[in-house]
């Protein structure tokens, strides 16, 4: 069978301001129809660029191919006039994106672009094309098509509008769609029924996938063929089955092993006279949203109801949910970032809730922060050093103590002593998170919360992020409130978790029973939802 | 830091407008120096025109225009730099502590902010200065109450988004009080923006007093380029040099100032041109 | 629909209510700051009211009342929109700017329509051509406009176009002594407009170009715009289609800021070019130290550019659905 595409010796230049020369380099490949192609690679592999390239859409002018050919049916995009190029985009080839909010247009309804489409490649179809769209709109498994079609992008959920760009791009039923981390976005649940449709619809219309992903278990999921890109190049091609069974390259074998295990880690014995150190007891929270121009409309949303759970000293809980959960309110109420509104919080047999000004500033100490956002979470003002001893200066410590614990806590995350003199944007997202886990140890807190700390992160530095919480935690018997959305990297680090939905806790236990025998719905349904499941079952099994 | 200032330079039309800046505030720094008799001084025959006796003529009462230019440089680059430091510092603390404190503060001091916005403020400053009496103080005073509310807001939201940021959490959890949190993490990292506006305030502040001081409100005792304006206003027809001169300033000025306010914001923020 | 944007404007014009009454509040304090007694401050210029007329003041004003109830008796009064009277004029003062109001909306409107279309041409044009000799040549004659003070533009087109070469008259709205009528009288008071017109539309134009191009540029970023252009849209329905409508919403928001600025314009305007509207009233109480005149100009400006928000805001809701009008 002839190939669609067939990519011979691509590279693609970078402007010269950029850290670096290309974006990819010498690529070669080939898509057949009727096949889903996953592309897989961790940030700054490339695999945007190319996933755009194939439509010859270039971010800006500077970002261009120095040599190699796009060939698409024998003819090479990259040497297509402008007015050919239109005519295969959105046609022949279609794409969707990661952020389904702002890859709409906010003023337009949903049917608006969808029809403009057809309006722009089958003018002749015009009469027919609201027909179309609602044929489409139903095939995308979406509820009243009709509605849809009127509605404006913010007043669909996530999963809707991830389904109407899929129908925007399906509609003329191009040869090829080329999905940019199409799932990246959604909630673990919202995403198993997006990789389900996007396997129907490519059965239905044989059309070749291009998917572009991190995930390894979404690969594993869906992906007929994998390709792994790391810095620009294409390192390793197979058949999923003989990449994810037997990796040649080295970094394939990297990330393949640094995707976290949906096998609980072996359960740790925890001494059973250890001290309380946090009980929650009814923690309640209500967020009053005011909508409408002048603010007249309030919404109220209940983003924890009647928590109460128990943590012992050098025990780890996850705390699971998908977005809207409250896991995040959870933690900020903990950390009194935000206020409960009803409940108690006992921090080692204290009411934490009842301390004002001076004590609540002493007793802060003793619950600290990692946070998710590498990019946000350190002053990109301020020096590393500084960062680090800025916590035990200000509760009086003195300077000169603190500086040397500064250097312990580098050497125990990892980090050159040399580090301290550094600002924040001369490290890497990984480093950064190492330095805010040396940040939240300097204070010697009795609770460390991290909350997502691993979420933003590539897969393989997730790994080595967790390796370093495991190790920390391991050594100064810390206690952990471990906050995640992911359940395979609690799965990795947890002693026991508690799965919350819409503000309730909807059950607790000890790690391997709730992986090994979930009892409530929602939990059977989060489990059945992590993608490759089978798969790694398979494997883990098989390895062991 | 060698960075911005490269950039900086590299902006041909900033680079400009900083020559102009530095002319203009030349002038009025050494504008007693080199005519130290003061503007008001008759030196020869009414409307005689530019390039004849004096470079750039003299008005009707005999004065020379250069000379009033001169002054008027001082005059204007005062008035205009005084009002806006008094703004920037009404806009900070107003604008910071809605951001910052949240809450029906922010309501409260952004209902204010949306009053003094709505009300049309060349006409406040007008009454300002009617009531208050022309002096160089009511006239700094009345820029500076009518100049404020763009600042608050623009302080407002660049503190409100850095009061959210993980950073200042972080400082929060670690027990960090209010003014330390302000002082040593929000405001510097909003100094950018603020400097950038400001200086574009400077600007505003020029072009509101010269309207002013066209319609006659402005300080007897000195000369503003838009009082030399105004007065020639009369003899348009014959002498419009008296007008247009201290205008073509104005103009230079604020161009001048806009100019270095835009270069400074694109070497504070580099992006990438060409898009 | 129709119900919800009556039920939005009345909910809007409630909200309104304090600014107007805090502007009222205003007034008084500037009244109570200004020199002399409140009685010869509302009496309007000095000198020129009866001592008859000066008691009856006191007395309806309440001037030997405590202050609170002066307070409340200026705000039931101005809320009323009895504004005092005009002894020049020989008019109650509401009247009188009343009767001077058509000729500035005359100036406003047509400038206000006119500067933000063309800087939504102009701007949406620049970034169209970025960095191409549009781009370049309107930016540089932005740049300059941006910076030209409103009452010098107009005295130097004066110059140009009245004196030099004689297109325009120089002042005023129209030939009293004609006596045109009907379309006659449209056509000389349509050709007094043009040079007033012009120059307060040339800054505005400035502002709004700039702004819309930099929004344009900005819009050209966003995803949505590459997804548009992923269905084969070419450049002109990127721009026309997708982005103009996104680009358009902060003009309008800085359209609307703007209204009370426009209002201060039409005082130098107006005195510049001796055009009979409140922007010329205001300047001749001005010089005829005519307060009470002044705060009543400024309080139905402040009312005016209220009005103007409230249009705006409607406009922008309808663009907008993402604001919900409930």
């Amino acid at each position: 069978m002839q190939p669609l595409y067939k990519i011979k010796d691509l590279t693609i230049d970078l402007p010269t301001w950029g850290d670096r020369k290309t974006a990819v380099t010498d690529i070669n490949f080939e898509l057949y129809l009727d096949e889903i192609l996953c592309i897989v690679g961790e940030s700054g592999s490339g695999k945007s660029v190319l996933a755009r390239a194939l439509m010859g859409l270039f971010p800006s002018k500077h970002v261009c191919a120095s040599k190699g050919e796009i060939l698409l049916d024998g003819e090479d995009v990259l040497s297509m006039s402008a007015d050919k190029l239109r005519t295969i985009r959105g046609n022949k080839v279609a794409m969707i994106f990661q952020e389904p909010m702002t890859a709409l247009n906010p003023l337009l309804t949903i049917g608006k672009q969808i029809v403009e489409v057809i309006e722009v490649h089958r003018p002749e179809m015009q009469k027919q094309a609201f027909q179309k769209a609602i044929q489409i709109l139903s095939d995308v498994h979406l509820p009243n098509p009709e509605q849809i079609f009127h509605a404006y992008p913010h007043q669909l959920s996530g999963g809707q509008r991830q389904r109407a760009m899929i129908a925007m791009a399906l509609i003329l039923e191009p040869q090829c769609l080329i999905a940019d981390e199409p799932t990246t976005a959604l909630d673990v649940t919202t995403q198993a029924q997006i990789l389900k449709l996007i396997k129907e619809l490519q059965n239905k219309h044989h059309t070749a996938i291009v998917f572009i992903t991190h995930d390894f278990g979404v690969v594993a999921e869906i992906a007929d063929r994998i390709a792994v890109m790391e810095s620009g190049k294409l390192v390793e091609i197979n058949y999923a089955k003989n990449l994810l069974t037997s990796p040649q390259h080295p970094y394939t074998k990297k990330l393949l092993g640094a995707v976290p295990s949906i096998l609980p880690a072996k359960s740790r014995a925890l001494s059973s006279s250890s001290q309380t150190v946090l009980a929650v007891r009814n923690l309640s929270k209500v967020f009053n949203t005011r909508h409408g121009i002048f603010k007249g409309v309030t919404r109220e949303v209940r983003a924890l109801s009647q928590i109460s759970f128990e943590l012992k000293e050098g025990e780890t809980l996850g705390v699971v949910g998908e977005s809207g959960s409250g896991k995040s309110t959870l933690a900020k109420c903990i950390a009194r970032l935000v206020d409960a509104d009803d409940g108690k919080i006992f921090i080692l047999g204290e009411d934490f809730l009842k301390a004002k000004g001076e004590s609540l500033r002493k007793f802060r100490r003793n619950v600290q922060l990692v946070f998710q956002d590498p990019y946000s979470s350190l002053d990109p003002r301020q020096k590393v050093g500084s960062i680090i001893t800025e916590g035990p200066i200000l509760h009086g410590e003195n300077r000169e103590v603190a500086i040397q614990r500064m250097f312990e806590l580098l050497q125990i995350v990892g980090l050159d002593k040399k580090s301290a003199d550094r600002l924040p944007h001369e490290f890497s997202g990984g480093q950064r998170q190492r330095i805010g886990i040396a940040r939240a140890l300097a204070l010697r807190p009795r609770l460390l919360i991290a909350d997502e700390a691993v979420s933003a992160l590539d897969v393989s530095v997730q790994a080595q992020v967790l390796g370093l919480l495991k190790d920390i935690r391991d050594e100064f018997n810390l206690t952990l409130l471990f906050i995640t959305h992911d359940l395979r990297v609690a799965a990795q680090i947890c002693d026991s978790v508690m799965v919350m939905s819409k503000g309730e806790i909807m059950e607790y236990g000890a790690t391997k029973t709730i992986f090994e025998s979930p009892q409530h719905p929602y939990t059977q349904q989060l489990l059945g939802a992590i993608p490759g499941r089978a798969y790694w079952l398979e494997h883990q099994l098989v390895t062991q | 830091m060698r960075d911005i200032f490269r950039r900086f330079a590299r902006n041909i039309p900033a680079v400009f407008g900083l020559v102009i800046l530095v002319l203009v505030m030349g002038a009025a720094f050494f504008a007693p120096a080199i005519y130290p008799q003061g503007p008001f001084e008759m030196v020869g025959k009414p409307f005689l025109e530019p390039l004849t006796d004096y470079l750039l003529g003299t008005d009707q009462l005999g004065r020379d225009l250069g000379v009033g230019l001169l002054y008027g440089a001082r005059v204007t680059l005062q008035i205009g730099l005084i009002s806006t430091l008094i703004a920037i510092f009404l806009g900070l603390t107003i604008g910071g502590t809605a951001g910052y404190f949240g809450g029906w503060i922010d309501t409260l001091l952004m209902r204010i902010t949306e009053i003094f916005q709505t009300i049309p403020f060349f006409l406040f400053a007008i009454l300002l200065v009617a009531i208050l009496k022309p002096t160089l103080g009511s006239v700094i005073f009345a820029i500076a109450v009518v100049s404020w509310p763009p600042m608050a807001r623009l302080v407002r939201s660049e503190f409100l988004s850095i009061r959210n940021r993980e950073f200042v959490q972080a400082c929060i959890v670690m027990g960090m009080g209010h003014w330390q949190i302000i002082f040593k993490h929000v405001l510097p990292n909003t100094l950018s923006p603020i400097i950038v506006t400001g200086s574009l305030m400077v600007a505003t502040a020029i072009l509101i007093e010269s309207g002013l001081s066209f319609l006659g409100l402005t300080d007897p005792n000195v000369m503003s380029w838009g009082f030399i304006i105004g007065s020639g206003r009369s003899v348009l027809r014959t002498a419009w040099w008296v007008c247009a001169m201290p205008g073509i300033a104005i103009l230079l000025t604020v161009m001048a100032i806009n100019l270095v306010g835009e270069g400074l914001n694109d070497a504070l923020n580099p992006r990438l041109k060409n898009i | 629909m129709v119900v919800s944007r009556l039920q939005y404007i009345r909910r809007r014009l409630l909200l309104a209510v304090p600014i107007i009454f805090f502007i009222i509040v205003l007034n008084f304090l500037l009244i109570q700051i200004a020199p002399g007694d409140a009685a010869d401050v509302l009496a309007g210029e000095a000198g020129s009211a009866t001592p008859e007329y000066m008691d009856q003041l006191r007395r309806k004003f309440g001037l030997d009342q405590p202050i609170y109830v002066q307070l409340l008796t200026y705000v039931s009064n101005v809320a009323t929109f009895d504004l005092g009277f005009s002894f020049r004029h020989n008019k109650p003062v509401s009247e009188l700017i009343l009767s001077r109001l058509g000729p500035t909306l005359l100036l406003m409107v047509p400038v206000l329509l006119i500067s933000v279309s063309m800087g939504i041409l102009l701007g949406a044009i620049a970034a169209r051509y970025l960095n191409r000799w549009q781009d370049k040549t309107i930016s540089t004659v932005v740049v300059l406009t941006y910076a030209t003070p409103v009452f010098w533009a107009g005295l130097m087109l004066i110059v140009l176009f009245s004196v030099k070469l004689g297109w325009f008259p120089t002042s005023g709205m129209e030939k009293i002594a004609a006596f045109h009528t009907g379309i006659a009288r449209i056509i000389d008071i349509a050709h007094h407009m043009v040079l007033p017109v012009i120059t307060l539309t040339l800054f505005y134009i400035a502002l709004y170009t700039r702004l819309m191009r930099a929004s344009v540029i900005e819009q050209n970023t966003m995803d949505y715009v590459t997804t548009a252009r992923s269905k084969g849209l070419g450049e002109k329905r990127v721009l026309w289609g997708h982005i103009l409508r996104n680009a358009c919403l902060p003009v309008l928001t800085m359209a609307g800021i703007q209204a009370g600025a426009l209002l201060g314009g039409a005082v130098v305007v107006e005195t510049v070019f001796s055009w009979p509207g409140l922007g010329l009233l205001a300047y001749e109480s001005l010089f005829a130290r005519d307060l009470n005149l002044l705060l009543g100009i400024f309080f139905i400006s402040a009312c005016l550019v209220v009005l103007v928000n409230l249009a705006v805001d409607l406009l922008y809701a309808s663009l907008d659905p993402r604001i919900e009008l409930k």
